[in-house]
């Protein structure tokens, strides 16, 4: 059931990417470090995945980008403003920020199409009708536009995954935040939601992922990230970090990623 | 004679609600029907009660019902915010208004704001605005612990959702969080308006006019003017049965829908 593949009667909109700088990035939780200095950068329309095992610092990393966590530490540029400046506007930055959750986090209440009009018409203060036709061709475009009368729970995961995508791109975002997007999904349902990723990717969107498919990162991702402890251990073209990598803590990773029902045995 | 485990469970059910109605039958012999009739299930002489019972008792008794509620409804509100702010000396009031308030008799809240009031300012309130007072007060304390358990239900991702797509805190709270948890808390809220049609009745302490007397005073007037002993109390008891089963009715009703939303 590939329905992402549809025509786009909203016409695809230019994307104007926006970069990501991170640099010297420290987030503590009491005593528990959980990022030891983080420097990351991530160019306008560039795709980058965030890889490593769970604890290793990669979801708290992306949500400091929005400042769902306020970092202790370090600098983080978004596009053009300082996230970490104690004076920047936190949500004119965040709506040039899109986010899409693990739990989708759709709006229960609301359906589909007020899901994608809510902020448009309350944040950027559009008029319901421009909302409405601008949340209509966002929902083609994820390949959900007859859905937009139903209620989150009336959908499956992955065309709930979709919704939060479509949600976020009718913003009009600059980048896009995505916090292991399809880790909740039934595995039939990845698919999908994969795809329209893809395609976002084609279009030109900087897309920072935190991910454990290997497969999507080696083939959407310019760049993948391997964290590991708080730190970046290795980073460069996805190809070479997944392919080859050269630290031994990423072969390590990358092992049981890839081959987790290998069992190792035990030498003398 | 030997039972197996299943009848002796019946049998002992068959035993206990034989006590309760030869309990029952007990309490119906020793009563002194002819004074009870006399005295409470006095019907014939009630007649003067209608229509007033109506247009004013069953009226005042809501619009007093109402008032409280509207007004504890926003102070609860505003309290169950204050309870979970992350200023801590919101929270030192709003828990200190809460227990004081849950903690007192709502009698005396009535009395303190009907003869208080007259003499710490030299005003005298109208007997409406009093009643809206006191009962929204007392009632904003009970309702602020249902709406903050209600706000603390809804999972914390839909403020993260809502913050960013560029919401403020305040826009999320009014658009996506508090209308999620009102729909979690109408069940105990609709009970909440069930007290306060009770609580209402504790207004007979301000010494009502005829046209204020609410459904209580209005039967408790009966007793002294009509001769029918305690009978008006009861036709007053029966008024406030008229509106408090369909609500509890409502309420069961919304406990039941969201029990089937959450699946």
């Amino acid at each position: 059931m590939n329905d992402v593949e549809t025509t786009n009667p909203g016409g695809t909109q230019t994307v104007h990417a926006a970069g990501v700088s991170i640099k010297d990035l420290r987030k503590s939780y009491g005593s528990n470090e959980v990022l030891k200095g983080i420097s990351l950068e991530v160019r306008p329309g560039e795709v980058v995945c965030l890889i490593g095992p769970s604890g290793s610092g990669k979801s708290t990393l992306l949500r400091c980008v929005n400042l769902l966590e306020q970092p202790n530490e370090g600098a983080i540029q978004v596009g053009g403003f300082e996230a970490t400046d104690p004076d920047v506007d936190i949500d004119k930055m965040r709506r040039k920020v899109g986010m899409v959750f693990q739990q989708f986090n759709l709006f229960p209440h609301l359906d589909v199409l007020r899901n994608c009009t809510i902020a448009q018409t309350k944040v950027l203060k559009r008029s319901q009708g421009e909302a409405d036709k601008i949340a209509q061709a966002n929902l083609e475009r994820v390949g959900l536009g007859h859905l937009a009368k139903r209620f989150p729970d009336q959908l499956s995961g992955g065309q709930q995954q979709r919704v939060a995508i479509a949600r976020a791109l009718s913003m009009n975002p600059e980048l896009m935040l995505f916090d292991e997007p399809t880790s909740a999904l039934d595995p039939e349902t990845v698919g999908d939601v994969l795809a329209v990723m893809r395609k976002l990717a084609r279009e030109g969107m900087t897309m920072l992922v935190v991910t454990h498919e290997m497969a999507f990162a080696r083939e959407v991702a310019d760049r993948v990230v391997f964290m590991d402890g708080g730190v970046v251990v290795e980073e460069g073209v996805a190809e070479r970090v997944i392919g080859a990598p050269q630290q031994p803590r990423t072969q390590e990773f990358l092992r049981r990623v890839l081959d987790p029902t290998h069992i190792e045995v035990a030498e003398d | 004679m030997a039972m197996t485990a299943r009848q002796r469970a019946k049998t002992s059910l068959y035993v206990q609600a034989g006590i309760f109605v030869v309990a029952i039958a007990a309490l119906l012999l020793a009563t002194d029907w002819k004074t009870i009739s006399a005295n409470v299930f006095n019907f014939g002489r009630i007649g003067p009660m209608f229509p007033g019972i109506f247009t004013a008792g069953l009226v005042n008794t809501l619009i007093y019902t109402a008032l409280g509620f509207i007004v504890g409804l926003s102070g609860g509100l505003l309290l169950a915010l204050m309870k979970l702010s992350t200023f801590p000396l919101y929270r030192w009031i709003a828990t200190g208004y809460i227990e004081f308030f849950r903690g007192i008799p709502a009698l005396l809240v009535f009395i303190a704001f009907g003869y208080g009031v007259p003499l710490a300012f030299g005003v005298q309130w109208p007997i409406f605005v009093v009643v809206m007072v006191s009962l929204g007060m007392v009632a904003a304390a009970y309702i602020a612990e249902t709406l903050r358990a209600g706000l603390q239900a809804v999972p914390k991702g839909q403020l993260e959702a809502a913050r960013s797509l560029g919401m403020p805190q305040w826009r999320a709270m009014v658009t996506i969080i508090i209308p999620q948890a009102f729909k979690i808390v109408l069940p105990p809220l609709t009970n909440e308006i069930i007290l306060l049609t009770k609580d209402s009745s504790l207004i007979y302490v301000l010494g009502l006019t005829a046209s204020q007397y609410e459904l209580t005073k209005f039967g408790r007037d009966g007793i002294s003017s009509l001769g029918a002993g305690l009978t008006p109390l009861l036709v007053a008891g029966a008024f406030y049965l008229v509106v408090t089963i369909p609500l509890s009715l409502l309420a069961r009703k919304f406990e039941s829908r969201s029990a089937r939303t959450k699946r």
